[in-house]
Formats: C-alpha cells, structure tokens, sequence
C-alpha cells in the first residue's frame, strides 16, 4: 500500500495500463505539454510520447467520435474530457455511436473506449461550469457508468474501464483529486464493476453515497454515531452500471430505511432511480420513506452563499437519516 | 469534373463487374422501395438511385484492407463491399438473418469481416469515427486508407470542421468523400451552404479538395482512385466532392415540393447506369445483349435476396437484451433493470404475437449462406445468475 491522492492514482492507473498494453492511448485536451487541466496525466506525454499521449484541439464531439472509431478498430482509447459540462458537446458520439455500436450492428463490433472527466460543484463556476450528470449517462444502456470516491478505487476502476470490452463513462469529481488515501501497488489490483463498497457496517440506516456524496456520507455517518448514537452503514455503489443491486437491497433489509444522497438535481436523479427499485424490491422491508437528498433543482449559481446551499452537505445528510427514524420531523 | 475527354475503361472483365454491381444496386433499391410499400419494410428507407456511381467508382478504389464508412444511405456501400444481397434485404425487412440481426435496419448497416465500418443514421456522426478509424491504421503502421462518405448537409455540421483539422493535424489516411446530389433532404444546396463549391469548403482546414462527376462511374473512380493512392502514400487527408443526384425523394415520405420535375428529368438523363452500359456497348467490350442478360441477372439476384428475407425469422423475445453489453467475467450486478419476460409480456399480443408472426414464414429458416457466416463474439448474450424478486434484469456473467 501506498498513500496518493486520487489524482495520482488515477495517474498511476493510466502510466501502469499504458505499459502494460501498447493498444492503450490517450486523447484529450491539454492532456500532455500542460500535464492535464488537473495534472491527472502529468509526466505520461515525456514517459509514452506522442504517439500514445495526443494533445487535441478542443473538438469535444470528434475526439469521443475518433476514440469510438479506433476502438472500434483494435485500440484502447481513452479520453479525457476537461470536465463533464464539456461532454454535452460529445453527447452525439456517445449516445447515439459509442452506446448504440455494439448493439444496433448485431455484436459485429466491439467499443473498449473509455471517457474520462470530473464533475462537481463547489469552485463558484457557476451555471455552465458545475453540473453532476452521473443521471444522465445511467439513463442510457450500453454505457457503464463509473464514479469513484476514493483513491483505491479511482486506480482500481480505471484499471477495470480500460480494460473492460464496453464504453465506460468514467465520472472524477475535481473536489476529490487532492484527496489522499491508501492505494494497492499491486498491478494487477482491479476494482471489479458492480461490486458497491460498505464503507462503514450499521444497522439502523442504509446512506447510499454517490461520487463525492460518499465521502459526504461517511461524515454524517460519524457524526449521526456520535451524536444521535445512530448506527448508519454507508454504501457507495461505485459503479450505477452496472448496479450492484444486491449489496444495496440487502442493507435496506436489515436497517429498513435508506437515504440516497447525490449532488445531481432531484427530477430523474440517480435517487429517484434508486428509490424506485428498492420499493418494488424491498418495499416490505421499510419503516420509512426512501429519503433523497441532492443538489437544488435549479442551475448552479455563481454566488458563494447561494452556491453553498445549491449542492448537499453533511447536516442534511444527518436530518435526512435522523428522518427515517422519526426523529426532527 | 470530368472535362471533354472521356476517362478510359478499365479491364473488360472490371468492367463489366462495375457496370453488373450499379445494376445490382438499382435492381435492389427499386425491390427495396417496393417491399417498404408492401410494409415489409418498417422506418425510414433513404434509396441512392442515380448515386450509384459515386459508390461503386469509389469503393473500387479501395484494397480490401482499406475501410469504407457512409452514412444512413448506406445499402449500396454493403453491397459494393460484398455483403450478400440476401442479408442486406434481410436487414431491411428486420429478421435474424440480417447483416445486423434485425438491429440497425435501413439507416445502420455494417459488414466488419468486409470492412465497411458501418451507416450511420446521424448526420455527419460518421466523420469523427472515420478519423479514429485512420488513427488506428496510422498507430499500428499499417499502410490501409479510409473512405469516408457523407452527403453536402453533413459538410455543414460541427464534425466536418473539426475531423478534417484533427486529420489534417495529425496526418490521418482518410479520404472525405462528400457525395454532392444537390438536396440537404429537401433544402438545396444554395440555401443550406454559403460555399456552394463544396471541394473547397476543407481548405481552411489544411485539406485540399477535388471534384468528380459523380454520374460518371470511370471519373468518380480515376478521381477516388488517384485520391486514395495520395493518402496512402503522403499520410494526410484530402476531400472529394462527388457531383451526383437522387432520383428519388430523400426518403421514402418525401413529396418533393422543393424541387421541379424538369430538373428531376434533367438528371435522369445523365442516369450512369444506361450511360456505362451503352459505352461499354459501343467499345465492343460488351455485346448488344449482355447488358440486358446483366440487368436479368441482378433482378433474378435480388429475387432470390426477397425470398431469402421473407423465409427468415423475426428475432424472438429473447434476442431483445442481447448485444447491448459484452458481458465480461470480471463483472457483478445489473447491467439492466428489466427482464425479457417482463418486456415481452408488454408486447402487443403478448410473447406469442411474435412467435405466431414467424409461423407465417416457410420453415426453411437456416440457409448455408447465414449458417457459414454465424459470427458473434464469445460469451455474448448470456445471462448468468439467477434473477432477484421482480424487476432487476440483465446481470453480468461474474455476477
């Protein structure tokens, strides 16, 4: 084990996969002379050169565009975009080609492409600059949907991304780069897909984290044991495609109540998602009401009190669980 | 543009194969259009009568190894790059047998083992993966070229701009065939591009451009062939503009109110196919005969491609989730959160309408041209574990 923060995990991950298989490459904006906007690819373009490290114009839609098609044709492309409010230029080329590909030319055709970028909130970016959109590449099949909390899992996952025969949308959060944590050296350490990760064992309320909200839920969590002396067992489901279901239904089951917290906003939110599933699956089974906590449903504002209240925070996460049990209401 | 002097014919023997696959592609579209008006055929169905040229003058310039891409006018880019009739006709009329299982349908055609890389149903989506497809040939030092083929709206799009710079930058082996009939669907040509001299519209972007008469199948490919022999060999992209028409309305709901039946007529009098046809008779390397005995021969191929679809079956209910992952064994949970049987229970008439549906088709089902070619990838289609309560549905293998 090694501490890193989760920018150099991710970075780890790509130098290792870059070595490991020569069908690897990397595209993106800004990626190799300028180290990465977040510096996650800092020293790959001297170590890999440029034939395997591309600097590209800023072509959202043709960089995803040419990544399907060599991927399509043998390689392993991998992508960043500078952050997720960027992908929305490259929607086209993933819902319509990258996710469409294998399915709709009958399983002729392969697309191992991996898109990278962060999200989030938090920087006074404002409306254009600050979107969760983890809601809607969940809603389209043929994508897998990765968004990890950690710095094991951001090298883990994006090991198992690239390596995986699917497109992988592969969500960062920008507020998570600097943080640290330990990491496997292990090269051959995969973080397998569909597997959630219990992050702390309770038995009074299910806290679904999703990116960043993880470690969001983590705190509540403590805090709720501290104060309240309310176990909460935290789950971060670290893939949404595919959902490890299972590990999530079998903890409502056991505490009966859940609380899903995201930072996207509420209307066709990975929450509404979610809750939905577990009252057709598990609805004998809760006490409570499936809470949700998310960000506002309004355009992020620029203004650093206004922002501040727009995107979820521990105490909420505290009222919402507390809620579950009768509590504060 | 060809100038006074007639291009020459090639070999006798390649000319005549040209002027036997034009026809073969009218005689097939011409079946197709009738077929979708028996509704054999269901959606949207863009036929290139009177583009047959630009298809096959250009993919005869390519080598085998070389990749081909069009657009969702693309039963004529299958079939120039030999897919069989029989699957491309199965396709359109969305049964297994099709080149895509039933999945894609007119608009999205694709032939991996023949290398054409596939229609595309987005207007100039196909641009980006041809670069990236050029990008694959150039990282793995491989000498194949890739023609890109997309019609005069899609040179309008954000992607046409940006992968002819992304290719021109980074030196790619793609040729960028803009096939010119005049019409963006029914928005012509001055109403919908500034520059009307569509060659040129890549200059600004580092990639030069050449025009071909996309009626005349010998100067589209003497045009195309001399392109793609340039990329190959200078490593940087280059545009055609293949001048041409449709006969026919974009698709087949089009009325055509934007455009004169004088000027339709105009163009049907440059029709390539008869043109080809007559010169080759009149060079001798043709008999008076053989052109009708070749037009026979492809209405007879195409007949047996209809009974060949027709005797196909609808996929079943259990083809519905197969194919939209390849299920890995490193992989858990659930990809999907529905069930075959639920979604089939949905269908009007339930699961039997479908089976039912396929009662109608003569038994015959298999024929040694699909059974040869039974492809797929391994481990494809299998749903392993076993399902939960109610509502979770495909699982990875792993899971």
């Amino acid at each position: 084990m090694a501490e890193m923060r989760y920018r150099e995990a991710l970075g780890a991950a790509l130098r290792e996969e870059l070595r490991r298989d020569e069908r690897v490459m990397l595209m993106g904006e800004d990626i190799g002379v300028f180290g990465g906007a977040f510096k996650v690819t800092d020293g790959l373009l001297e170590e890999f050169g440029e034939r395997r490290v591309r600097d590209t114009p800023i072509s959202e839609n043709t960089i995803v565009g040419m990544g399907v098609g060599a991927a399509m044709t043998g390689l392993r492309p991998v992508v960043e975009l500078m952050t997720i409010n960027f992908s929305l230029l490259a929607f086209d080329q993933i819902v319509n080609h990258a996710s469409k590909i294998h399915y709709m030319f009958g399983g002729q055709a392969r697309v191992p492409l991996v898109v990278r970028m962060p999200q989030g909130a938090g920087h006074q970016l404002g409306p254009t600059h600050s979107h969760c959109l983890e809601a809607i590449y969940l809603h389209v099949p043929g994508l897998l949907v990765a968004a990890p909390s950690t710095a094991a899992d951001a090298k883990g996952m994006l090991k198992t991304a690239i390596r995986d025969e699917n497109p992988v949308i592969f969500i960062e959060h920008e507020s998570l780069y600097g943080t640290r944590g330990e990491v496997p050296d292990d090269e051959d350490h995969l973080v397998q897909f569909g597997l959630a990760r219990i992050a702390r064992e309770g038995s009074d309320v299910t806290i679904v984290g999703i990116s960043r909200m993880a470690v969001t839920a983590e705190r509540a969590a403590a805090t709720l044991a501290a104060d309240h002396g309310v176990e909460a067992e935290v789950i971060d489901p670290r893939t949404l495609r595919p959902l490890d279901l299972d590990t999530i239904l079998a903890s409502v089951r056991k505490t009966n109540r859940c609380v899903i917290v995201e930072e996207g906003w509420p209307h066709g939110g990975v929450g509404a998602n979610l809750a939905a599933l577990i009252g057709e699956q598990a609805f004998d089974h809760l006490d409570a009401p499936v809470q949700r906590v998310t960000g506002a449903d309004v355009p992020m504002p620029y203004s650093k009190p206004l922002e501040d209240i727009a995107y979820p925070h521990e105490p909420q996460v505290v009222a919402a669980a507390l809620a579950t049990l009768g509590a504060g209401q | 543009m060809a100038d006074s002097t007639p291009r020459a014919l090639p070999s006798p023997e390649t000319a005549r194969e040209w002027l036997e696959t034009m026809t073969l592609i009218r005689r097939f579209e011409e079946r197709a259009g009738e077929s979708y008006a028996r509704a054999k055929i269901g959606g949207f169905l863009h036929l290139s009568i009177g583009e047959e040229a630009t298809i096959v003058g250009s993919a005869r310039a390519l080598r085998d190894t070389d990749y081909l891409i069009s657009t969702y006018r693309s039963h004529g880019h299958a079939l120039v790059r030999g897919t069989p009739p029989e699957r491309v006709m199965a396709e359109l009329f969305g049964r297994v047998d099709g080149i895509c299982r039933g999945r894609g349908g007119s608009m999205h055609m694709f032939d991996l083992a023949r290398r054409f890389m596939g229609g595309y149903g987005i207007v100039g989506g196909n641009l980006p993966i041809a670069a990236g497809i050029a990008l694959s040939s150039d990282y793995g030092g491989r000498d194949e070229v890739t023609l890109c083929q997309f019609g005069d709206g899609a040179s309008n799009q954000g992607t046409f701009g940006e992968s002819l710079n992304l290719a021109a930058l980074w030196r790619l082996p793609v040729v960028f065939m803009v096939t010119n009939n005049q019409f963006g669907m029914g928005t012509a040509l001055g109403r919908h591009s500034a520059v009307t001299d569509l060659q040129r519209k890549g200059e600004s972007l580092g990639v030069p451009g050449v025009r071909c008469d996309g009626m005349d199948v010998l100067d589209t490919h003497a045009v195309v062939a001399e392109a793609v022999e340039r990329v190959r060999e200078e490593r940087r992209p280059l545009l055609i503009e293949a001048v041409t028409y449709r006969f026919r309305g974009h698709s087949m709901a089009d009325p055509e109110q934007y455009r004169t039946k004088e000027e339709v007529e105009a163009w049907r009098r440059r029709d390539p196919i008869p043109a080809f046809g007559e010169r080759l008779v009149a060079e001798g390397v043709l008999e008076p005969g053989e052109v009708e005995a070749i037009d026979a021969a492809a209405i007879a191929r195409v007949d047996a491609a209809v009974e060949f679809a027709d005797a196909s079956p609808f996929p079943q209910p259990d083809a519905l989730f197969e194919d939209a992952y390849v299920l890995g064994d490193s992989a858990h949970g659930w990809y999907s959160v529905e069930t075959t049987e639920e979604r089939a229970a949905g269908a009007p008439g339930g699961r039997d309408a479908v089976e039912s549906a396929n009662d109608e088709i003569p038994q015959q089902l298999t024929t040694a041209l699909a059974a040869g070619e039974e492809g797929g990838e391994p481990g494809g289609g299998e749903i392993g574990g076993e399902l939960p309560e109610r509502g979770a549905g495909q699982r990875a293998a792993g899971g």
